[in-house]
């Protein structure tokens, strides 16, 4: 049995195997690089990929302007130090004409900051596959996405063109003004990509730390600061022993009460509690299925 | 998870994750018909093995769309797409996760709905285990049968037949009794040699977790202790090397590197590999990785490989042992599952997705079709959505391949519609039939040339050439092929090679004639076959015709040169060279 692999390493064969394949069938891959967790991750497994070359695509991030400091800190610095190309695209005509989460409303937000920007980025690279850190876990929706997502001449998902993936041999035909997007992490689950951060010591955004941050409480949300959201009466912020979960932006990303500040005390906290982690993200909660709308309209 | 929990101890976290690491994976496919109960029964795995996040299943409280009363409806944790939801079935492969102590597990859910063979085959091609679910008080029916053809088709090794609803038929032993015989008798036909059956109640929980005391005649495992302790080995790494390059890594001059993921055997640093479809060999000189250099790289294992000697090499060739090497053939025929609601038809151009190469390709011939729920063959003109046939296949290039049942990654492909660009259909391919021998000897009697023979006798030949004459049939190895017409050109001989794509059925007989004229030829081809080489063997006469086998040859050039340099010398096709001690000089 010695010659059986364990089932992290089996991921990420499955994982590396597809970056190859993207990077052999298509013109311009780019991954999208969102600065999480799962980012990190499939960063590392495009290193190995394609060691002792560099990493043959660029990396992109659609910045809504309004990510928490520590993020922009962390990809600009981790990004130089492994030498990665860098893109990092803002819809400035959305932002010039004020468009945040307070006017907006989170879905509209979302609809214009990250999914309109994103499908501009894309089409002004050319780029015609996009890896993505999605996994199939996370959401109920997620869970027949294949690996070769299809995305027409809009970039909208269509879930009857999807094609039947058998083995690992993946059918990247497309069109001129198509595209795929791409997910080498579908298979893995959280618990897979935390325990590889700890096994690989791949770096993560400090914000999945515990420490002392200042925030509004409210319910069993915490709301971080640091973009000033408006306080409901009676709110004041307050200095709470907290970590992030899942990053997005700072209105929309819950932080959750932990004093985890190592992976390994992530994970036991992990294996206890057992919530799902898009649970603090505010967007989720917006409407049932919402995260099947978005998917269909071009947003991961 | 709460594996903590349900291993009782609360273990510190480093111990949790020395665990969680040697874990290894079993993927498992469940098909079962509409109403069986395997949304249930996976609910159920999901919920008791705690991979359900308490929020989801409090979003499934509160679903507004709940289609059944009663405490949890774990089915409805197991649906997807807002579509599939409001239409109440399921119409597509979905993938879920759960781990226990001692492994983790993907399930590839495939709705049984009738006409989603394509789903159940999907589902299938990854799994090395599947669960066909059957009621228990309707027994064996087609559907059943059907599932277990294409869980047999698709080459699963493993099947577990869990007979479900048992509290709805008292937990008789007899009603399980007779389920098992009759489908054991189905899934013999099928060669399916061991089933695992499991009588269980996916609704109450009885032997999906634990043994249930309701059925205390049932001797076996639960469902969840048998996902558990199922071998994982699937035998990848015994079979022979197959490693199909998927992309060169080059970020300088002095590196260059074949990546890939090993889909059987074992790379060692030293190892002799033979190119495809070159037929060069070489040596590996090392195995690179991001943790450093490998002393052994073995399947399913990603592989950067390095090796002694500076050959052309791109995506679309592939590593094999040379001494085992693959089919290498633009012929073949296959099983397909056709996938599109455009039929297959036959002289239709394709392309064909196969290992790391995408070419153009033919159906020559639909063999048969083949009925799922019969297993009836039967001719047809074409295959529609969800059917299955043999067909025959044509190639631009030729594919290096194995049959499906002896290698699942090299044996199986897709088939791309070159205009709509969407998956038509998914293959297997067949043993290669060997052409019935009557044919064979029709077709070799149409090439037969009639010539006068020479009035020069081989001593007068001999006399002259100061050699006599010979054919060498080499598999592949090519490089040899010219390295040895080389060799013996120097030692003054006639030679002459016959090399490359060569699959034309007038070799035999081209062998003879060359070898009536006094020459030594050098044959040699990648799809040089077992039959023509008998063939040849007779035609030119046992005593001048010289086979070697990859198997017997050193992987070297060189050193295979020399080992037929003495064969022809032993046999006294050339003058002898070398001596052996008791000869003397
Ligand atoms: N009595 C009983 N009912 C069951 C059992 N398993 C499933 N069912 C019921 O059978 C019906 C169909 O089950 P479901 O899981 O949706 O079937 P699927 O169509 O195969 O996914 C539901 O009403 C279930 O509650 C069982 O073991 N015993």
């Amino acid at each position: 049995m010695s010659n059986r692999l364990t089932h992290l390493k089996e991921l990420e064969a499955e994982s590396i195997h597809i970056f190859r394949e993207v990077a052999s069938e298509f013109a311009r891959p780019v991954m999208l690089y969102s600065i999480g967790k799962d980012s990190s991750v499939m960063l590392r497994l495009a290193q190995k990929a394609f060691h002792p070359g560099r990493i043959p695509f660029p990396l992109l991030h659609v910045d809504t302007s309004f990510k928490f400091r520590e993020m922009l800190e962390f990809r600009d610095e981790y990004t130089a130090r492994i030498g990665a190309t860098l893109i990092v695209h803002r819809n400035e005509s959305a932002l010039a004409d004020g468009a945040n989460p307070f006017r907006l409303g989170t879905q509209k937000c979302c609809g214009l900051l990250k999914t309109r920007s994103l499908l501009d980025a894309l089409t002004e690279g050319g780029f015609d596959a996009a890896f993505g850190g999605a996994r199939r876990e996370e959401e109920k929706s997620r869970a027949k996405e294949r690996v070769y997502s299809f995305r027409d001449g809009a970039g909208q998902w269509d879930p009857k063109s999807q094609r039947p993936e058998l083995w690992n041999l993946f059918n990247g035909r497309i069109d001129k003004g198509e595209s795929i997007r791409v997910f080498p992490l579908s298979n893995w689950t959280e618990l897979d990509v935390w325990h590889y951060i700890h096994l690989e010591n791949i770096p993560v955004v400090p914000l999945y730390f515990a420490k002392m941050r200042e925030m509004i409480v409210r319910g069993d949300t915490l709301i971080s600061t640091e973009w000033g959201p408006r306080l409901l009466p009676g709110e004041t912020p307050q200095m709470v022993m907290c970590r992030m979960r899942s990053l997005g932006c700072t209105y929309c990303t819950g932080a959750v009460r932990s004093d985890a500040d190592t992976v390994p005390k992530i994970i036991a906290e992990l294996v206890g509690m057992r919530r799902s982690e898009r649970e603090n993200r505010v967007i989720d909660h917006d409407q049932e299925g919402s995260m099947e709308l978005k998917k269909r309209e071009g947003y991961f | 998870m709460a594996l903590l929990e349900a291993t009782g101890a609360v273990p510190n976290i480093d111990e949790f994750l020395e665990q969680d690491q040697r874990k290894g994976l079993l993927r498992f496919t469940t098909a079962g018909s509409v109403d069986d109960g395997k949304s249930t029964l996976i609910g159920r795995l999901l919920f008791d093995s705690r991979g359900v996040y308490e929020d989801q299943l409090a979003a499934v409280r509160n679903s507004t769309l709940n289609r059944s009363s009663g405490p949890i409806d774990f089915s409805l944790l197991t649906d997807g797409l807002r579509a599939e939801r409001e239409q109440g079935i399921t119409i597509d492969v979905a993938y879920r996760y759960f781990a226990t102590p001692k492994r983790k597990f993907i399930i590839a859910d495939t709705p049984g709905h009738e006409q989603y063979t394509r789903n159940m085959a999907t589902g299938a091609s990854t799994a090395e285990l599947a669960i066909v679910l059957v009621d228990a008080r309707n027994g064996v029916l087609p559907q059943s049968r059907r599932h277990a053809f294409i869980a047999a088709l698709l080459g699963i090794p493993r099947i577990v037949v869990a007979v479900n609803k048992m509290d709805l038929v008292d937990f008789s032993a007899e009603v399980f009794a007779r389920i098992r015989e009759e489908f054991d008798a189905h899934l013999k036909r099928l060669g399916i040699p061991a089933a695992y059956f499991i009588p269980v109640s996916a609704l109450e929980g009885d032997n999906v977790i634990v043994r249930s005391p309701r059925t205390p005649w049932y001797e076996g495992e639960s469902l969840l202790e048998h996902l558990e302790s199922v071998p994982l080995d699937h035998g990848a790494t015994e079979r022979p090397v197959r490693f199909p390059v998927q992309y060169v890594i080059r970020p300088d001059l002095d590196f260059r590197g074949y990546a890939g993921q090993i889909v059987s055997g074992i790379i060692r640093p030293g190892d002799p590999v033979m190119v495809l479809p070159s037929g060069r060999t070489s040596r590996v000189k090392s195995i690179v990785s991001w943790e450093g250099d490998l002393a052994e790289a073995f399947a399913p294992m990603p592989a950067t490989v390095c090796l002694e000697d500076e050959l052309d090499i791109s995506r679309g060739d592939m590593l094999v042992h040379p001494g085992k090497m693959p089919y290498v053939s633009r012929h073949f025929e296959a099983i397909v599952v056709w996938m599109s609601a455009e039929p297959l038809k036959v002289g239709q151009p394709y392309l064909i997705k196969h290992t790391t190469q995408q070419i153009a390709a033919t159906v020559t011939s639909l063999v048969h079709r083949v009925d799922v729920n019969t297993l009836a063959e039967a001719p047809a003109d074409r295959l529609e959505l969800n059917e299955i046939g043999r067909v025959a296949l044509e190639t631009a290039r030729p594919l290096f391949f194995d049959a499906y049942a002896a290698n699942r990654a090299t044996g199986s492909f897709i088939l791309i519609d070159p205009i709509g660009n969407g998956t038509v259909a998914a293959g297997m391919i067949q043993e290669p039939r060997r052409e019935p021998d009557a044919d064979r000897a029709a077709r070799a009697a149409l090439l037969d040339l009639e010539f006068q023979a020479s009035r020069l006798t081989s001593a007068e030949r001999y006399a002259r050439a100061g050699h006599r004459p010979a054919t060498i049939w080499l598999t592949a190895r090519q490089e040899l092929a010219y390295l040895l017409e080389r060799r013996l050109f120097q030692r003054g001989t006639q030679v002459h090679v016959i090399a490359g794509e060569v699959e034309s059925p007038i070799l035999p007989e081209l062998a003879a004639l060359l070898t009536a004229v006094g020459l030594i030829s050098i044959f040699s081809g990648l799809t040089l076959d077992a039959a023509e080489c008998e063939r040849a063997r007779e035609r030119v006469g046992a005593d001048r015709f010289f086979h070697f086998d990859p198997e017997n040859l050193a992987a070297s050039d060189e050193e295979a040169a020399e080992q037929i340099l003495a064969a022809l010398e032993d046999r006294e096709v050339l003058p002898r060279t070398r001596f052996t001690e008791q000869e003397g000089i």
